[in-house]
């Protein structure tokens, strides 16, 4: 079973971000990039499946601008056996980002895709379905909980509700939820040995896949921020007003 | 030209949420057909014939849709979306799982998680957690939309009249198969899904004392979360944080209750539609951001607070 | 424990600008005499930069030095300082600017620039990488590994993965030995392995004592109609002259409409009372900074401390096997308030002196006295001597007699003035009890220039794993409570800007809690506690602050 995990480079979990001066984009300038964290848990749970055996090779995959390579390093360093960088500047949307992958796909005839289940940036969650749809592939998102035997696949996916249970043969789409697992620390000499591993790097234009947008971000601005309400004198009227004004009791 | 909302439901019963979704269609067109794709779903369908803003009901009932698995119900949204300017769907598990494989067999962009319609076209959307809101355009003719259904009132579910049309069937395409649900079985709701949820902090002065809030939440029918600063004082597991480092959660109701309101823990719960705060000290932060504010001692508010809500269910 | 070991020749610990200068001197030396030399630089932050907050107004004298093109290769450094500005304010309402004539020709910065030293560093990192150093971020040097003769070989990365008891996770990755012929510390002020090395090696003996001073900044996005870039303003006087303590701010107008402001709070301070960031917050309400900061947004925050001994207090900074660089040593220039060209400057000699004695001799492992030689012959050691008293001027005099010796001596005497003065006691010392000491009552926060400490701390962009051991270690359990609350009303809970440290009332009485994954790594509690009771370890690699710009 071949696997491919796709990475995003994001802005770190840690940090904040603002819009700019002139709203029309947030303000990220030098603050820390990292692995987008559900990408991270799919790495982990791909370098697992190596070590099990139930996988023969697992591919790192990131797309965007030549910094994303460092995350396609750190995958490697995971324990990833290769990487590949799909090298543009544009911006790329989620259904771009599908229908490259797809490309890669195809070229490499993968097994299984395993996909972080949203970016942290654009909280979009939907690579991985657009993934499945143009290859016409099963699809288990939002995994908790994945067993591969032989060339099934059993997730179990985290609903409103609980979770449910689907398995699907081969070849098809997981995309992973925070439970799924915890990703090991990298070690030291694992970034050693990541940086001889094999990155190859595309554009876009050679896969042959069209990247202009869809949609246009017109603005960024902050939340309204809330204001300071009323003060009730006490718990007779505050179910009143709870009931009667705000009615969510 | 008309909207096409697809509904949440498990079969017997409409999901709420899809009302939200409606109310949103409504702000775009006139006219909203609503798709119920299940497996012995009538019920869901006559349900959802009488919710107001409803013109028309597409009733998909066969075997292949009874667990609506996108790789079934993808197919059958992409062949009634003709004729249709946008699709939409609430931002649910079930709405976000099959919303992006739908656009992308129509080779249309997806907009996730909508908090409001500017126009048509155009869209606003939470990104990076909530901490900015994108205003995006769609190029596209058709727009695929999930929403957010706390942003949206829900329309109202009685008195409406739209016909209901049976439609047909794509069939089984078996690319994936449905193993079992698990519904977890608790007394409480889900910190994370819950629509009230009543939070303590070091106010509240020691694990016994969360006690009081679990006869008040057992009342809400709500779900238990806590500051961080109680969670660092020992008085509840790390699991019920709300935070910057915890949940982060959007209920209908949020009760504070003796949690000062650090900037920490706002991020975690300032996108709350209703927050009551409940705090001696008439100068913490929360009541900035609180709609209802009670300064006072919370071991006496919180009796209070339950015996009225005892008091006027009765 | 049985750990996994990685060989370098040599290891740096700290990727500021001493640690990333050395690496890259190291290098380059390496490659103009085609020799194999293999250096690695761990650093404690998430990234490059994540862990650097400085003014900054930069001298960029050692930069020419390490890489005279870097005016060409990048706009790397691109504000220069237009005007310099001092003040003494009088009190919160008052400033008088001191005529140009009148200030000491340390504090004019014509010629240097104003900038994010966490920038600057993360541009070195890219010159070390390119040179083929390894740079580690997200790793800390969690103790120093000796050689079987009292040498230093190296250190020990942290562990990483252990639960809060000290149990390990499933996820646990001991630390590894990172073995080196020399091992430079180049940890920044306070360093938790060179404060070790020091007791160790005895490297103070025969100097004065260390003091330190409390840097807090914030970042502010200010309204364009007030913003003049290259404007850089100094000052001192209120607020902490009402507690009688020492320190100064300043105020620098960046580049894209952003300001840093900030308060350097001596630590020496004696009121228990005082509030290092309350102070600062009460700072920015004085209608000088008001004015630049009304209209604007503080979008960034952080703090940490600074040696302020200068040349009396700078230990001996060779011992076998290691050498101690920059900030790590005391390399800053108070007089200047700088430590940037200083700190690169040692790092350059360091990398100098070991070249030379790998060259000589492959082993390693050697007390390098040529570095202290190296030091006493450079520009360094002489900047450093005429500024030697110019802390210790204003601590004995105070601010009018001990400014006034400053002038004499830094523009008249150029730093010679034939006197030598020092202050012994260490800062933890000098605090008096609380029953003896005026209450100091700060203002509330107005939400606009001034805020309070957790919303600050959140700007920090402060993470740590949360499970995990405690990494501010308490020597004697009882003393937080017996003696600092007893006789001090516990001072770590308002000398710490991040708010780490709170006494709560909790069944039985008063208890000490320590919010440990709000440490912003400053170093203040390591410093002040009045029994040295605190010391601060690094926690797992990659926490702590991720200041972008700062």
């Amino acid at each position: 079973m071949k696997v491919l995990v796709a990475v995003k480079r994001v802005v770190d979990y840690n940090v904040k971000v603002r819009p700019n001066g002139d709203g029309s984009d947030v303000e990220i300038a030098n603050a820390k990039m990292s692995m987008n964290p559900f990408d991270e848990i799919a790495v982990e749970e791909a370098v697992r499946m190596k070590e099990a055996g139930t996988a023969t090779e697992v591919v790192a995959i990131s797309l965007g601008e030549a910094a994303c390579q460092d995350v396609v390093r750190t995958a490697l360093a995971m324990g990833m056996d290769r990487g590949v960088l799909v090298e543009t500047d544009a911006r790329l949307e989620p259904l771009t980002v599908a229908k490259l992958l797809a490309a890669i796909v195809k070229r490499e005839q993968f097994d299984l895709v395993i996909l972080g289940k949203q970016a942290i940036d654009d909280d979009s969650n939907q690579t991985g379905q657009m993934l499945a749809a143009l290859l016409g592939w099963p699809q288990g998102t939002f995994a908790s909980h994945v067993v591969v035997d032989d060339d099934r696949v059993q997730v179990t996916r985290e609903t409103d509700t609980g979770s449910q249970t689907l398995s699907f043969k081969l070849p098809g789409v997981v995309t992973s939820d925070l439970r799924l697992n915890e990703p090991r620390y990298v070690k030291l000499p694992n970034i050693m040995k990541a940086k001889k591993k094999h990155l190859e790097k595309i554009t876009p234009l050679e896969l042959d896949v069209d990247i202009s947008t869809h949609l246009e971000t017109i603005a960024v601005a902050e939340p309204t921020q809330r204001s300071g309400g009323i003060k009730v004198s006490d718990a007779k009227e505050l179910v009143d007003k709870l009931r009667n004004e705000a009615r969510v009791i | 030209m008309t909207v096409l909302v697809i509904a949440e439901h498990n079969n017997s019963e409409l999901n709420a949420a899809t009302l939200a979704a409606i109310t949103a269609a409504t702000q775009l067109k006139d006219a909203v057909n609503l798709l119920i794709a299940g497996s012995g779903c009538s019920s869901v369908a006559e349900a959802a014939a009488k919710v107001q803003g409803v013109s028309r009901v597409l009733l998909a009932d066969a075997p292949a849709y009874e667990h609506q698995l996108a790789e079934n119900v993808a197919p059958l949204v992409v062949r009634l979306a003709e004729g249709h300017t946008h699709l939409l769907m609430p931002a649910t598990t079930n709405g976000k799982n099959l919303m992006p494989r739908v656009a992308a067999l129509l080779d249309v962009a997806q907009i996730s998680d909508i908090i409001a319609i500017k126009s048509t076209d155009c869209f606003q959307r939470p990104i990076y957690a909530g901490n900015v809101i994108a205003t995006v355009q769609s190029k596209d003719s058709l727009k695929v939309v999930t929403v957010r259904a706390t942003a949206f009132e829900p329309a109202i579910a009685e008195g409406g009249n739209a016909m209901i049309d049976q439609v047909e069937a794509s069939g089984d395409l078996e690319l994936c198969r449905w193993e079992r649900d698990d519904v977890t079985e608790s007394t409480r709701p889900d910190l994370a899904q819950a629509e009230v949820v009543v939070s303590g902090g070091r106010g509240l002065g020691s694990a016994e004392n969360f006690q009081l809030l679990e006869a008040l939440a057992d009342k809400l029918g709500a779900a238990i979360g806590a500051s961080r600063a109680a969670v660092d004082a020992g008085f509840v597991s790390n699991d019920l944080q709300v935070g910057q480092t915890g949940k982060v959660v959007a209920p209908k109701l949020y009760i504070a209750v003796g949690i000062s309101g650090a900037i920490q823990h706002l991020a975690g719960m300032k996108e709350s539609k209703v927050i009551v705060a409940i705090n001696k000290d008439e100068d913490a932060p929360i009541f900035q951001i609180a709609d209802y504010g009670i300064v006072g001692d919370l071991f006496d508010i919180l009796p209070a607070l339950s015996a009225e809500l005892d008091r006027s269910v009765n | 424990m049985q750990r996994e070991s990685m060989e370098y020749d040599v290891v740096i610990v700290g990727g500021g600008p001493a640690g990333l200068t050395a690496a890259i001197r190291l290098r380059q030396l390496a490659m103009a005499q085609k020799k194999e030399l293999s250096v690695c630089v761990l650093e404690k932050g998430s990234e490059i930069g994540a862990h650097i907050l400085s003014g900054a107004v930069i001298d960029p004298c050692s930069l020419d030095e390490l890489i005279p093109d870097w005016r060409e290769q990048d706009t790397l450094l691109t504000t220069e300082v237009s005007h310099d500005q001092v003040y003494f304010l009088q009190n919160k309402e008052r400033a008088w600017q001191i005529p140009t004539q009148f200030v000491p020709a340390s504090m004019q910065n014509r010629g240097n620039y104003i900038a994010s030293l966490g920038n600057l560093c993360r541009w070195l990192s890219e010159r070390a990488e390119a040179l083929e150093v390894e740079i580690f971020p997200g790793f800390a040097a969690a103790e120093v590994l000796y050689g079987e003769h009292a040498e230093v070989a190296g250190v020990i990365t942290g562990d990483m993965g252990l639960a809060e008891d000290g149990s390990k996770k499933p996820s646990f990755e001991p630390g590894m030995e990172l073995r080196a012929k020399y091992t430079l510390f180049a940890e920044g002020a306070r360093g938790h392995l060179g404060k070790q090395l020091i007791a160790n090696y005895q490297l103070d003996a025969g100097a004065g004592a260390q003091h330190y001073g409390l840097g807090l900044k914030e970042l502010w996005d200010c309204d364009p109609q007030k913003h003049q870039q290259g404007l850089v303003i100094h000052g001192s006087g209120w607020p902490l002259s009402e507690s009688g303590s020492g320190g100064g701010f300043f105020l620098y107008h960046h580049e894209n409409n952003q300001i840093s402001v900030g308060l350097i709070v001596d630590l020496n301070y004696q009121n228990p009372h005082v509030n290092p960031f309350e102070e600062f917050q009460r700072l920015k309400q004085h209608p000088l900074l008001k004015d630049y900061l009304t209209g604007g947004r503080r979008v960034g925050y952080g703090a940490r401390v600074i040696n302020k001994g200068g040349f009396h207090a700078l230990p001996t900074m060779h011992m076998p096997g290691a050498l101690l660089i920059g900030c790590d040593a005391g390399t800053l220039n108070y007089a200047k308030i700088k430590g940037t060209h200083t700190a690169m400057k040692s790092g350059m000699l360091a990398a100098e002196t070991v070249f030379d004695a790998l060259s000589e001799d492959e082993q390693g492992g050697k007390d390098l006295q040529a570095y202290a030689e190296r030091f006493k012959a450079s520009w360094l050691c002489d900047e450093l001597y005429r500024s030697r008293n110019f802390g210790s001027a204003l601590k004995k005099w105070g601010l009018y007699l001990g400014g006034a010796y400053n002038y004499l001596d830094q523009t008249l005497f150029g730093g010679k003035f034939p006197l030598d003065l020092q202050d012994d006691r260490e800062d933890r010392e000098t605090l008096k009890e609380v029953a003896d000491c005026k209450q100091i009552n700060y203002p509330k926060p107005d939400g606009v220039i001034s805020f309070d400490r957790l919303s600050s701390v959140y700007l920090s962009n402060t993470s740590h794993e949360e499970d995990q051991p405690c990494h501010l270690r308490l020597q004697d359990r009882d003393i937080p409570l017996v003696i600092n609350l007893g006789h001090y009303d516990a001072p770590e809970q308002r000398y710490c800007p991040a708010g780490v440290y709170e006494i709560i009332e909790q069944g039985e009485g008063p208890q000490l809690q320590i919010n440990a994954q709000n440490c912003i790594h400053c170093k203040t509690c390591d410093i002040k506690d009045p029994n040295g009771n605190i010391t601060w370890m690094t926690p797992e690699g990659g926490g702590g602050p991720n200041y972008p710009n700062m």
